[in-house]
């Protein structure tokens, strides 16, 4: 478990958060790993993990009424994926489609709620976290919607 | 010796469609040449019976053969420029304004930040920077479109990549088909390659992607007086006459289009944007 325990710890949204906290996570997680192509997440499926990628690099992707998906933003390595495990109805969003080979830690959400819910230090530690990751990913949507480089959609 | 407002004959010698509404011209003297130019200058292109506008110059200085001149089209001079056949003869009066200051960046680490059309007037400074390195200068480019067609010099960044810049293009959206980053380009500004306290970053785009590139790159830890962002306005003599081109205390057509972010650009860009 050692190794898993440094996993966790080096990804950045636990980084620097004591080893209590980050052992609780330890407990809930496993390693995995996704061929290029692979739907890691599927739009409307049940959401109950949290990935931590290691390496590769996975699109989020929304269908269009045509069926043609269209890609609204990339997740790299040592970045979170999925965090629809955390509020009802525990539904994913978004395709998530690997782009390389993926590695990452899987954090099973049912798992992690208990444990917060447990421990609200715990709790309180992880929610402060996700929202730091929440709030870039709402402020570069928000950026992104100000015509940034001149050009409308419909150009 | 003609005066500062006759242009001088020039004629496209070739012509490339960039994008669906931008253009790259290569521009050749009918009679004398204008003087040389710096990366970052402009010059004043006339299609003649139509009107003037300021062009950004988008080839290397000192280059040998034609100047290139990268036109986006969104109005009737540029649609007109950008529509030039082969063989067009148009005018040109320059170059004017202040360059990116390459001879300071010997040595230097360097964060090129375009957004859009903005890679025109640093391609000059990117090639220059990519075919001349300096012992202990890394060179990186980060680039941002709304869309993978609206890519501008795809080819010659995969080359300058090939060449040892670190390169990371972004868009906003795009189909499957394409496999690089999706997100707005502060996304691909979260870290640096290169300590950022010694480094000097030259941004070109838009004001408001400019603003917030800059805040990136000072959370970064580069000095927002090593910051160098490229203003335009409506440039009209070229000469710092006529007042067109005011923005605060600059007469941009002289005192820009390259001016440090820190402290005063800043401020205007963000007095503009409330």
């Amino acid at each position: 478990m050692e190794e898993m325990r440094d996993l966790i710890a080096n990804n950045s949204l636990f980084a620097g958060l004591p080893d209590s906290t980050v052992e609780l996570a330890v407990g809930c997680a496993q390693n995995v790993a996704f061929e290029p192509g692979a739907r890691i997440l599927v739009e409307g499926e049940p959401a109950d993990t949290l990935y931590l990628l290691r390496r590769g690099r996975v699109s989020l992707q929304v269908q269009r009424p045509s069926g043609k998906p269209l890609v609204i933003e990339t997740i790299g390595p040592n970045s979170v994926l999925g965090w629809s495990w955390l509020v009802p109805p525990y539904r994913w969003q978004f395709d998530g489609v690997a782009i390389d080979p993926v590695g990452a830690v899987a954090i099973d959400g049912t798992c992690l709620r208990a444990k917060a819910d447990a421990d609200p230090v715990f709790g309180y530690a992880l929610l402060q976290r996700i929202s730091g990751v929440l709030l870039s990913r709402l402020q570069a949507t928000r950026v992104r919607l100000l015509d940034l480089y001149g050009h409308s959609l419909d150009d | 010796m003609p005066g500062p407002f006759v242009p001088s004959p020039y004629r496209v010698v070739d012509r490339r469609t960039e994008t669906s509404d931008v253009t790259t011209l290569w521009l050749e003297p009918v009679d004398q040449p204008i003087a040389p130019f710096r990366a970052g200058q402009f010059n004043m292109l006339t299609a003649f019976g139509i009107g003037e506008v300021a062009i950004s110059i988008s080839s290397a200085p000192g280059a040998p053969g034609a100047i290139e001149h990268t036109v986006r089209d969104v109005g009737a001079v540029s649609h007109a420029l950008a529509s030039s056949e082969v063989g067009t003869v148009v005018g040109v009066r320059g170059p004017f304004g202040t360059d990116w200051g390459l001879e300071s960046l010997e040595g230097v680490d360097v964060m090129v930040v375009v957004g859009g059309i903005g890679l025109a007037p640093l391609r000059g400074a990117m090639r220059y920077l990519a075919e001349n390195p300096s012992p202990g200068r890394k060179v990186a480019l980060r680039v941002g479109a709304r869309l993978p067609d609206q890519i501008v010099f795809p080819e010659e960044m995969e080359r300058w990549g090939q060449m040892g810049v670190d390169v990371e293009v972004t868009v906003d959206v795009a189909d499957t088909g394409w496999t690089g980053n999706v997100g707005v380009v502060t996304q691909i500004l979260k870290e640096l390659p290169f300590d950022g306290a010694g480094a000097v970053a030259l941004v070109c785009g838009p004001e408001i992607m400019m603003r917030f590139s800059a805040r990136s790159l000072i959370d970064l830890g580069v000095k927002p007086e090593n910051i160098r962002v490229s203003l335009e306005r409506n440039m009209q003599c070229g000469i710092a006459l006529c007042g067109h081109c005011q923005l605060g205390p600059y007469l941009l057509c002289r005192d820009g289009p390259v001016v440090p972010y820190a402290p005063l650009a800043a401020e205007l860009i963000t007095e503009i944007e409330r």
